[in-house]
Order: structure tokens, then C-alpha cells, then sequence
């Protein structure tokens, strides 16, 4: 091995650089940094939003993600207790308490009494307050206030600090989201919208691609081309007059509206049926001929061909459509806010997510943990089933 | 709780239904069939004659679930919004004159001329990073974890990436330490930060790079297979002639995967003229982002004034026309030669 290598350095000519350099091939250096590059283009704004939500909400809102393993430093200040805590001690009056509150994770660099100062003294020294008497706070942001004579301050004087807040991870912020802002109830929902409509339209795709695929009739090949062509309608076109359709069987039976689990359930079910006839079709058609046609010498009736045969043979397009489905319908807003509606129980994540955007704008903890558990069911889909996706891909863009 | 409760339960029995009853209909109808028209009991041309008229109606049989669903959600509704653009927001009829109000309406030339910009951008940039990673990946021993994760965003809904970027385009004042990374890296090189999503011009751009993100790992997997299918030989060839990695690239790859570009591309323009999602969530076509669907959204829901929404549904359509006409021909074309 390492003979082979030596002779074969040696037949290089001989040039000014050192030797190790020019075993390295620059050309196929550079594909490793462009793609290597590229790659964290396409990955680092995800993976900003995963840090995020994973860090403490007071540390996200001052600090970028990046530096989320580093120690952040602020200035903050905090109202000290009214006079009436005051408690005698020793002959003098005191005050007591902690400026970070219930918080024990963060660490004081320096205090002062004013806006202009807040870096007046070090943790530990002692500075005269205005209202009498003197403070001292330590680096756990305890704090001793004691003055000879009683405090009689109505007004709380403030106390300004630098802090340095260690890194510190935490699940809070998906506590949150879940619990207060109601991201559980559209966790659920999302799932109650995207299981049936997953499902319904399977068994009437793999009949419909069947009869398109193997057998004779008129009109075949208008509706084939009919599929090929609804693929790309847009569904902006189906959206108001299926909406009235919907309001109008409502008002017959007396409901409210028409928006209901059973309405979305059925349009993404029609929504999906191009693509599920298209690419079952293709798969379908793609069989063997000789084993539909001796099957048919048999004696065998389609029904029992299809049943006993292409369906079983088709599982690899089948899954490869649930997928799609799965995901479409999960990453859908637009039919999930028309047919469903935006009322609080009924949002979808999406839906739900939007409504966080518009009323939590500021609070990227809480939109970034949001963010996440929206995506995090379709990620792990599509990791788990990455090879049926890219094959339902493959088959599916109109070739 | 118990109305949690009755939503499972719901939809539980809504898979239930579906599964026995499309199970029930195709069994029963394909019973039916044989058992009313059988052969068995007939003599000489009417065994036939039977046959025959079995054989046509199968299909039938088994296309009608499929065909409802398409006709009632689709074909249907497609042909009634085009009947209400002619419709005036009480359901008078008004002629052209929503298409007259369209295309004199402000906001309506902005969207157009914002989705012209979204259809040169992002099907070119989808299309060549796409080509350019599937290329890189495909000599690389680690090409295919970089492919996985370069796919990724493809699973993320539209508002999921919106959110993530939205993050990453995020905007304090100059003096304030930037939590997103674009400010973070413009601040970083002393320049001021820009609220970008608000950037006049240039705040467009910024929300497609969203779909470009996206769309790229689909064109890459697309293209990968395809490049892949090139004959060995001709790289060979074009090595031994001398060429260099570029030369090989541009004039032996790319014309040989030409078709497949052309689909990719008009693929991906589909999914343009359709975009909604991103613009809603994060701009709701505000600062002159505006883009044809989320303006047909603000005019059928926000309006309510359906005659108008379906005028600009129309108009999305007709864009889309010349693509779904070209997809027929080739697939009829395909059909000719099986």
C-alpha cells in the first residue's frame, strides 16, 4: 500500500510544493466544499428553528440561534418591593428578595440605581438608595436593603443590572404551545382531517386505474386524458361553487354551516383522485401482459384479477400515492380554511399556525416550537418512506 | 372532552364506511353483473351477445365512484366558476365586466406582474440548483445523505417553511442584536439591517427564495434519475476527446436531459401559479407582494363577492391552459405507442 503510493508520487514531477499537496485533487475538493455548502443552505434555516424552540424564551428573544451555546449578556431591570415587605431585623429595617425573581439560572455582572449606571457597582458592594439606606445584591441576584430608620417610600424604586444568562435548553416553550395555545387541540384535528382522507380515495383510484389500464371500452382514452388534464387544475376554481353546494345541503338539513370533517373529507378524497388514477395507472399498466393474459385464458374475470393480482402487485404505488396524500393533506391550509373554517376547535395546524403568526408576530418561542410541531409528523414520514416518496415522484411528474 | 372524543370516533367510523361500502359496491355491482347477464343458462349467439354487453359495462362499474367524485368536485365546479365571472356579486348577469374590472384594477396588475416575477425566478433557480446538487451528489460518496437532506423541505408545508424563514429574514433596529441570520450576517460586514419582508422591490424575491428552498429538492430527485440514464459511453467519449467537466456538463448532460428539464420547469410553474400559502402567511400581499391566488382569496372570502373571486380563478386557469394542453398531447402521444 503504501509502496504504491510512494512510487507513485515520485513519477510526479518535481515542483516547488510540498509533497502531501499534491496528492490533493483541487477539482474534487471543490465538489466536496459546493455541495457540502449547498447543502447547509438548505438545511441551517431548519435546523435555526429546531435550536430555537429548544432554547429559554428570555435568551431566544436577545440572541441568535447560533450563539445559543455561548453565554448571553443583557441589561435588564426590575422594581424592587413596596415598603410594607420591611421587616426589623437587628435594629435596622430590611428589605430582602431576588431581582431575577423565581429564575436561579442567571448570573449578575454589575447593578446600579440609574438608567445612566447600570454597571455602578460589582456583586457583592454596597450603593446608598435614594429612598434611604443601602443596597447590596449578590451574583445570585439576592438582594439585602436595610436602612436604620423605617422605609416610608410609596413608590418601589428600580434597580438596573447587567445579567449573563448561561445557555440553558428547555421543553417550556412546547409546553406551552401545546397546552395555553391550543396546538394540541389541532394536533389532534390535523389528524382527524388527514387519516379518512388518506384512505377514502385509495380503493376507488386502484378500480378506476385498473379499468383505464387493462381494459377495452369508448371513451378511454378521453378520460384518461381527462385525468391527465384535471392534475393540473387549479383548485382555486373548484372553491366557490363547491362552498355553496356545501352551504346549501347545510341549510336543508337546518345546520349552521357547511363546515364539516365529512365536507373536507370528501373534497381532499376528489382533490387527490387525479393523482392517485394517474400514478396507479402508470404503475398498473406497467405489469406484465403475459401474466393478465394467460390469467385471462384461465378463465379468470377481471374482478378476480384485479383483486387476487394488481392489487396485491400495485402495494409499492399504493404506498407511494398514501404518501403524497398524507402529506398534502397535512401541509394543506387552503381547503382546510375554506371547507373547515377558522373557528378555534376546528384550525388545522397550518390554520393555526397562521393564526399564531398573526397574533404571536414577536413571541418566536412560541412560533418556532409551533413551527416545529407542524412539521415534525410529515418529517418523520418522509424519512421513514423517503424511498416511496421519490418513487411516486419519478412516476407522478407527467413524463 | 367529549366532543374530542366524538371527532375520533367520527372518523373512525367515516374509514369504516368508506372501506365497507367501496368493498360492498364493487363486490356487489360485480355481482350483479355476472349473475343477471350470465351465460350459462343461454344458447349460441346470445352467449356471446352477453359477453358482449358484460364486457361493456364492466368498466363502467368499476370507473363510476371514481368518475363522481371527479365530476361532482371538479369538472362540475370548474365549469359553474366559469359561468359565475360573469356574475356580478348578487348574481346579476354583468357580461365582461369583472374582466374589465380585473385587469383596471390596481392590485390585480400588481399580482400579475408579481406572478410573471414568481414564474421566471423560481422554476429557473428550483431547476438549476436542482441540477447542480444532483450533479455534485451523484460523484460524491456521501451524495445521497445530502440529497436526503437537501429534499427535506419538500415534506414542510408552505406555512411551516414561511415560518422558518420569516425567522430567518427577522428585523430589530440597528444598535439591537439581530436574531436572524440575514441581519446577523449583513451586520456582521457593517452593514445597516433591512426589515426584508417589507423592502420595496426586493421583498418579493425574498419570499421566493421560500419556494425555491422547496422546490429544489424536487427538481434534483427528478433530474438525479434522469441523469443517471445517460449512456456511459458518451461521457466516456467526450472525456477522451479532451472535455473538460463544464464542456461535459453543457454540451453532453444537459442536451441529453433536456425533456426532463422541460417537465421539471413546467412543473414547478404549475405549483407557481397556484402559490397561496406563503404570501398569506407571511404577507398577506401587503407591500406589493400581492400574487393572483391569495388576491382571489381576499375577494371570495374577505369580499365575499364570488362573482369577482371565480373572475380571477378564470384567469389563474387560463395560465395553467397551455401546460395542462401540452401534458394531454404527450400523454396521448405515450398512449399511442404502448
Amino acid at each position: 500500500m503504501t509502496t504504491a503510493v510512494d512510487t507513485a508520487t515520485e513519477i510526479r514531477p518535481a515542483t516547488g510544493a510540498p509533497r502531501f499537496l499534491s496528492r490533493i485533487d483541487v477539482g474534487r475538493l471543490m465538489t466536496h466544499l459546493s455541495l457540502l455548502l449547498l447543502v447547509a443552505l438548505w438545511t441551517f434555516p431548519t435546523a435555526g428553528l429546531l435550536i430555537s424552540s429548544l432554547r429559554d424564551k428570555d435568551q431566544l428573544a436577545v440572541s441568535g440561534w447560533w450563539t445559543a451555546l455561548t453565554t448571553s449578556e443583557s441589561q435588564a431591570v426590575t422594581r424592587l418591593p413596596t415598603a410594607d415587605t420591611q421587616v426589623q431585623k437587628d435594629g435596622k429595617w430590611v428589605i430582602t428578595g431576588n431581582v431575577f425573581g423565581t429564575d436561579s439560572n442567571k448570573q449578575l455582572g454589575a447593578f446600579g440605581t440609574s438608567n445612566n449606571e447600570p454597571a455602578a457597582a460589582v456583586p457583592g458592594a454596597s450603593l446608598p438608595m435614594s429612598d434611604g439606606g443601602t443596597i447590596t445584591i449578590q451574583v445570585d441576584g439576592s438582594f439585602v436593603w436595610s436602612s436604620d430608620k423605617q422605609f416610608t417610600f410609596t413608590r418601589a424604586p428600580r434597580i438596573f443590572y447587567e445579567v449573563a444568562i448561561p445557555p440553558r435548553f428547555t421543553l417550556d416553550n412546547y409546553k406551552e404551545v401545546l397546552t395555553a395555545n391550543g396546538v394540541a387541540r389541532s394536533f389532534l384535528n390535523s389528524f382527524t382531517v388527514t387519516i379518512p382522507a388518506t384512505i377514502i380515495p385509495i380503493l376507488m383510484a386502484a378500480f378506476a386505474a385498473y379499468a383505464l389500464a387493462w381494459m377495452r371500452f369508448p371513451f378511454r382514452g378521453f378520460i384518461v386524458a381527462l385525468v391527465v388534464g384535471l392534475l393540473v387544475v387549479p383548485l382555486q376554481m373548484s372553491l366557490i361553487p363547491l362552498l355553496s353546494m356545501y352551504n346549501n345541503i347545510a341549510k336543508f338539513f337546518g345546520a349552521e354551516d357547511g363546515k364539516t370533517y365529512l365536507g373536507i373529507w370528501l373534497a381532499h378524497t376528489a382533490f387527490g383522485l387525479p393523482l392517485a388514477i394517474y400514478l396507479l395507472r402508470n404503475y398498473m399498466a406497467g405489469l406484465p401482459k403475459e401474466i393478465m393474459e394467460s390469467a385471462r385464458i384461465d378463465g379468470a374475470s377481471h374482478f378476480k384479477i384485479f383483486t387476487g393480482m394488481v392489487l396485491p402487485l400495485s402495494f409499492p404505488a399504493l404506498a407511494s400515492f398514501s404518501i403524497f396524500q398524507f402529506l398534502w393533506v397535512w401541509n394543506d391550509l387552503l381547503v382546510a380554511m375554506v371547507f373547515l373554517g377558522a373557528q378555534e376547535g376546528k384550525l388545522v395546524l397550518t390554520g393555526k399556525l397562521v393564526s399564531l403568526l398573526g397574533s404571536r408576530g414577536n413571541n418566536w418561542e412560541i412560533l418556532t416550537a409551533g413551527a416545529f410541531v407542524t412539521i415534525v409528523v410529515p418529517l418523520i414520514v418522509f424519512f421513514s418512506l423517503q424511498r416511496y416518496f421519490v418513487r411516486g415522484l419519478l412516476a407522478g411528474s407527467v413524463k | 372532552m367529549s366532543d374530542i372524543i366524538q371527532q375520533i370516533i367520527g372518523a373512525v367510523i367515516a374509514i369504516a364506511i368508506a372501506l365497507a361500502g367501496a368493498v360492498a359496491y364493487f363486490w356487489g355491482t360485480n355481482w350483479l353483473l355476472d349473475r343477471f347477464l350470465s351465460s350459462n343458462n343461454a344458447t349460441g349467439d346470445e352467449i356471446t351477445r352477453r359477453d358482449n354487453v358484460r364486457s361493456q359495462i364492466r368498466p363502467w362499474l368499476f370507473l363510476f365512484p371514481a368518475l363522481l367524485f371527479l365530476a361532482v368536485y371538479l369538472v362540475y365546479p370548474a365549469l359553474e366558476t366559469f359561468r359565475l365571472s360573469f356574475f356580478d356579486k348578487v348574481g346579476n348577469f354583468v357580461g365582461f365586466s369583472n374582466y374589465l374590472w380585473a385587469f383596471g384594477d390596481s392590485n390585480f396588475q400588481q399580482s400579475i406582474l408579481n406572478n410573471i416575477e414568481w414564474l421566471i425566478v423560481v422554476p429557473f433557480f428550483a431547476t438549476a440548483f436542482g441540477l447542480v446538487i444532483a450533479v455534485l451528489a451523484d460523484r460524491l460518496w456521501w451524495g445521497n445523505i445530502a440529497k436526503s437532506l437537501v429534499f427535506m423541505p419538500m415534506a414542510i408545508s408552505f406555512v411551516g417553511a414561511s415560518v422558518i424563514w420569516k425567522f430567518v429574514y427577522d428585523y430589530r433596529a440597528a444598535g439591537q442584536q439581530q436574531i436572524g441570520v440575514l441581519n446577523a450576517i449583513v451586520t456582521g460586514l457593517g452593514l445597516p439591517p433591512q426589515a426584508w419582508i417589507t423592502l420595496p422591490f426586493w421583498n418579493s424575491f425574498f419570499l421566493m427564495v421560500v419556494l425555491i428552498w422547496i422546490q429544489t429538492g424536487f427538481a434534483m430527485v427528478i433530474l438525479s434519475a434522469a441523469l443517471r440514464g445517460v449512456p456511459e459511453e458518451t461521457l466516456e467519449a467526450a472525456r477522451i476527446d479532451g472535455a473538460n467537466g463544464f464542456r461535459i456538463f453543457f454540451d453532453i448532460m444537459i442536451p441529453q436531459i433536456w425533456g426532463t428539464i422541460i417537465v421539471v420547469w413546467t412543473t414547478i410553474t404549475i405549483v407557481v401559479l397556484k402559490v397561496f400559502d406563503i404570501i398569506f402567511a407571511m404577507t398577506n400581499g401587503q407591500w406589493n407582494t400581492e400574487v393572483l391566488a391569495n388576491f382571489m382569496f381576499k375577494w371570495m372570502f374577505v369580499n365575499f363577492d364570488y362573482g369577482r373571486g371565480s373572475t380571477v380563478a378564470v384567469i389563474i386557469m387560463l395560465a395553467v391552459l397551455p401546460i395542462m394542453i401540452w401534458n394531454i398531447r404527450r400523454a396521448n402521444a405515450e398512449e399511442g405507442t404502448r
